[in-house]
């Protein structure tokens, strides 16, 4: 076998092996320079394999070489390449970004094994894409949780709350992965098998009392992963206290792939119509909503603009999980596609956050005041990325909403499209109303006067510029990610409810 | 007229303004050569847009697509009648404009000139993109963009009042945009498989649309176009004179009301089609809220003491004439709304010109201070009559004839009650708008006020003369209606 034949384990292996080596290298830039390599490697292995997966189709790859039933199988298909070029490219954008930010926030002391730990989370979080066995999932999941904890909790070094908020996000994070173990533990007993594929044939048809429960288990505990409202209670805290960088990065990604994971679980392991899977689309419609407006009010009254952004992404996750609710094919692909556009969008601001912090060392929303002029460059990728959060057209966040919408007027539901479409549109305005008072202060607020303009390092400001490129790029050629998401989708729901919408 | 395509001219005329902003950005610290700067993009963009217009008059229909979002989803171009004109007025009265804000920003010792200017270039470059997009989407992305960058010239004062009032400005602009006009964007996409503009309406082929839900979709495009200003979505334009005169005069008697407006015409005719809402009757319900629209703010403009405020209603009022006509859903009733937007953006921008001049020179704001000014501010005050005279629809005013037409479109569609409001709206006009002249002239001033009082003079020239050039172009378009109606004719009949 040739190296190429392993490309779908490679973007895991890579940063696994290579996080331990990194924790043993010497204090100070050493441990950057490596692991800023390893992700740009990472992210390479991921194009190439998204690139096989899309001419081939769907890979499978046996561990170890041996066979399904007793082995672990990774299966990727189009969707988790997508997410795994996602994960690996954002990782590949904030390891530079993190070179200034986590040596003023952190210190130079800690950076082995900030960067180790960065390291593990990412490798997690590209398993959970990757595998095709349910335990396999848990495991990872758990690899990228444990790393995170202990990455928010890095951000003490600023901020003692970031201790308090890493705790939380520990205990509930551990709640989340028991209930999700018990979950698997169930299916296990009923099928005697862990494959999602295998899975899935012997789960269909069957609606017991055992499976129903499974399905719950998984569902509220890959729910507390991914900061489904009211589950959400761990997310404003651990981001507006972490390291910027790591907020960056997890906004980005930790909970997209908390998604994918659902969604392979609700479409590719469990994905046969039962009046229970009904009852958790209805579930995610009423609580996808209702986190869409609670976060974005919430995000509204904030004074810490990092906050803000923290309660918004609680929002945003609202959005994907209206797609799911859908259960459509354009419905899925709708969440798909805010998928990889909310990551841009909040890289990127998450990215500004944090070079006005290693600027004026605040999140405070009254320090931003005449940002406009004193850091023109982050304050214009701030309000692009922010314009794309809104949905503004010319942007990847309109490319999401027009999708979404267009999903809503398609799909039958139970309350009519037209009010939900309103209610999408409405938590928009939301969105306008938070941004709007950041955008305020940075370019329309009196100055102070006679201010220093203020300067930020070019490894900080070059990937900023990048995801907010990437912003406008999507917005004005949203066409790609759109059929790949879409193609996606398909891909996802072609093993389910008789290889298409229900 | 220009040696160039319409195609081209059309191009130029959109980026022209973003060129002069940088221009004017450039040469922020030379007021001669930023003023310079912004009359010849001005004059240069006007020069554009009258190829375009010219072409357009010849039957040509110049276009093309900028780039394509997703498929059926593009930013594209294409120039019709309506469209034209509304460029035309729009550019034309920039270069009218430009010469007024000079004498008012210098005149008044404004800050923040510069930016002033860019926003101003960027606001227009946006009105163009309205009046020429070729579909909902280009509409829309526009229609946002001049919202935002007409948002720093509400809030230039930067005073508590300032940040008030523009906050309402963007939030109901901004909110009833994002809330009601992008989900009839989108959903007229998913019934229809596009956003193309296409005269006769778009929707006929859509089968899916019933009885309320026309209704329904109607009334998202008509509030969701915040600009138009129909009531309850009114208060944005008040608030909005917080903003430096020329602002008001500009903005909210041209470019940003009409851009409404305009895009309400637009929609009745290139969306739904005049026959199609005939047919459905969705629009019967939008003449009574127009009418009542028209009667209210013109009810509560009286009752206005500050100047602008009373100009800001009567606008509220005057736009829903334009609704009204579009609503009406017949060729008299389209243009009456067509020639209502020539002939009001003309008349109130010369009010509002004047309202800025006596700003000016006497510091004046509230009508019951301006009593006896008119014998000091004789040019001044004549051309607020002119303009006001216009509004109300005396002849040989260009406002007579968009009423004129508005009747005889009631009349055709068996509503005879409009009448009624139409006259009882203008009566209302004559009292809101000409008792300030009355005063002015006839009144005594207030003498022997003290030391305090300031003798009042003339405004200076430069905001004059802006003002007496539009008050002579609403007695000229009195005269070229029989062209302007050959021109929009394209628009009648065919739907």
């Amino acid at each position: 076998m040739s190296l190429l034949d392993h490309l779908p384990v490679l973007p895991v292996v890579v940063p696994l092996v290579a996080a331990p080596v990194c924790v043993l290298l010497p204090k100070g830039r050493a441990p950057w320079l490596f692991s800023t390599l390893i992700t740009w490697i990472c992210f390479a292995l991921s194009a190439a394999l998204l690139g096989v997966v899309l001419q081939e189709g769907t890979l499978t790859y046996y561990l170890g070489g041996w066979a399904a039933p007793l082995g672990i199988v990774y299966r990727i298909d189009l969707a988790g390449a997508i997410v795994m070029a996602l994960v690996s490219g954002m990782a590949a954008l904030v390891f530079p970004y993190a070179r200034s930010s986590v040596e003023y926030e952190i210190g130079n002391a800690q950076s082995s094994a900030f960067y180790g730990a960065f390291l593990i989370c990412m490798t997690g979080l590209l398993g959970v894409v990757a595998t095709g066995d349910a335990f396999n999932v848990f495991v990872f999941l758990e690899i990228s949780s444990l790393s995170t904890y202990a990455l928010v909790a890095m951000g003490a070094k600023q901020d003692r709350r970031a201790l308090t908020a890493a705790f939380t996000y520990l205990v509930l994070g551990t709640i989340g992965a028991t209930f999700f173990v018990i979950g698997l533990g169930l299916l296990y007993q009923m099928t005697g098998t862990l494959n999602m594929l295998d899975l899935h044939e012997r789960l269909a048809g069957q609606d017991n009392k055992v499976v129903r429960a499974a399905f719950a288990f998984i569902v509220t505990g890959l729910g507390l992963k991914l900061a489904m409202f009211p589950l959400h209670r761990w997310l404003p805290d651990a981001y507006t206290f972490a390291p910027s960088a790591v907020t960056a990065f997890l906004a980005s990604t930790a909970t997209k792939v908390a998604v994918y994971a659902m969604l392979r679980f609700m479409f590719t392991v469990f994905g046969f119509s039962t009046p229970f899977t009904e009852v958790a689309f209805a579930f995610f419609l009423i609580l996808g909503l209702a986190g869409m407006f609670f976060a974005s009010f919430v995000a509204v009254f904030r004074d810490d603009v990092k906050q803000m952004l923290a309660f918004s992404s609680v929002a945003q996750i609202g959005y994907m999980l209206l797609g799911i609710s859908f259960a459509t094919e354009a419905g899925v692909a709708a969440a798909l596609t805010h998928v990889f556009n909310h990551a841009l969008m909040k890289a990127a601001l998450f990215m500004a956050v944090g070079a006005v912090f290693y600027a004026v060392g605040s999140h405070r929303l009254a320090d931003y005041r005449g940002m406009g002029r004193r850091m023109p460059f982050t304050a214009a990728c701030f309000l692009i990325a922010g314009l794309s959060l809104v949905g503004v057209p010319l942007t990847a966040g309109f490319v999401s909403k027009f999708v979404l919408i267009r999903a809503a007027f398609d799909a039958t539901l139970v309350v009519p499209s037209l009010l939900i479409v309103l209610l999408i549109v409405a938590s928009s305005l939301l969105a306008v109303a938070y941004i709007g008072r950041v955008a305020y202060e940075m370019f329309l607020a009196d100055p102070e006067p006679d201010v220093p303009p203020l300067r930020v390092p070019m490894t900080m400001l070059v990937p900023m510029g990048l995801v907010t490129a990437a912003n406008v790029y999507v917005g004005l050629d949203g066409e790609a990610v759109v059929s790949v998401a879409t193609r996606a989708a398909e891909s996802l729901l072609a093993l389910s409810f008789g290889g298409g919408a229900f | 007229m220009l040696p160039v395509t319409p195609e081209l001219a059309l191009l130029a005329s959109l980026v022209l303004p973003i060129l002069g902003m940088f221009g004017i950005m450039l040469a922020d610290r030379a007021p001669n050569a930023r003023e310079a700067v912004t009359l010849t993009t001005a004059v240069l963009t006007f020069l554009c847009v009258l190829t375009v217009f010219t072409a357009v008059s010849g039957g040509a229909r110049p276009g093309f697509t900028l780039l394509t979002m997703l498929p059926g989803l593009t930013l594209s171009f294409e120039v019709e009648p309506l469209g034209a004109l509304f460029g035309l007025i729009a550019s034309g009265l920039w270069i009218v404009n430009s010469l007024y804000s000079i004498g008012y920003m210098r005149g008044n010792a404004e800050k923040g000139q510069t930016r002033f200017y860019m926003a101003f270039a960027v606001a227009i470059s946006a009105a163009l993109g309205i009046a020429f997009a070729a579909n909902l989407l280009t509409f829309f992305v526009f229609y946002e963009v001049l919202t935002l960058s007409t948002f720093p010239l509400v809030a230039h004062k930067r005073d508590a009042k300032a940040r008030a009032g523009s906050r309402i400005y963007l939030g109901i602009l901004i909110g009833t945009s994002i809330g009601f006009l992008l989900p009839a964007i989108i959903w007229t996409y998913v019934l229809t498989g596009t956003t193309e503009f296409a005269l006769g309406g778009i929707l006929l082929g859509a089968p899916d649309l019933r009885g309320g839900l026309v209704v329904i979709l109607l009334g998202l495009f008509a509030f969701g176009i915040g600009k138009a200003a129909l009531m309850p979505f009114h208060p944005w334009l008040p608030n909005a004179m917080v903003a430096p005169t020329p602002v008001s005069a500009f903005l909210h008697a041209v470019a940003v009301v009409k851009a409404g407006v305009f895009g309400i015409l637009k929609v009745v005719l290139y969306v739904f089609g005049t026959d199609y809402l005939t047919q459905t009757g969705a629009s019967d319900i939008f003449v009574f809220i127009a009418a009542a629209s028209i009667l209210i703010a013109s009810a509560i403009a009286m009752t206005q003491d500050n100047l602008k405020a009373r100009l800001a209603y009567s606008t509220v009022s005057q736009l829903s004439y334009v609704t009204l006509g579009a609503m009406l859903a017949n060729d008299l009733g389209i243009l009456g709304g067509a020639t209502q937007i020539a002939a009001h953006a003309l008349g109130k921008m010369t009010l509002f010109m004047c309202a800025g001049a006596i700003y000016t020179a006497a510091h004046h704001s509230l009508i019951s201070e301006m009593r006896g000014t008119g014998r000091a501010m004789p040019w001044t005050w004549t051309a607020y009559v002119i303009g006001a005279c216009s509004i109300i629809g005396l002849p040989p005013m260009a406002g007579s004839w968009p009423k004129l037409f508005l009747m005889l479109g009631a009349l055709e569609g068996a509503s005879a009650w409009i009448l009624g409001v139409l006259i009882l709206s203008s009566l209302m006009n004559i009292v809101y708008l000409l008792a300030p002249a009355v005063r002015a002239f006839m009144d005594e001033g207030p003498a022997g006020r003290g030391a305090g009082s300031v003798a009042v003079r003339e405004a200076p020239l430069f905001c004059v003369i802006p003002a007496w050039i539009t008050a002579i172009g609403t007695i000229l378009l009195f005269f070229f209606m029989g062209p302007l109606v050959e021109f929009l004719r394209p628009l009648l009949g065919a739907s």
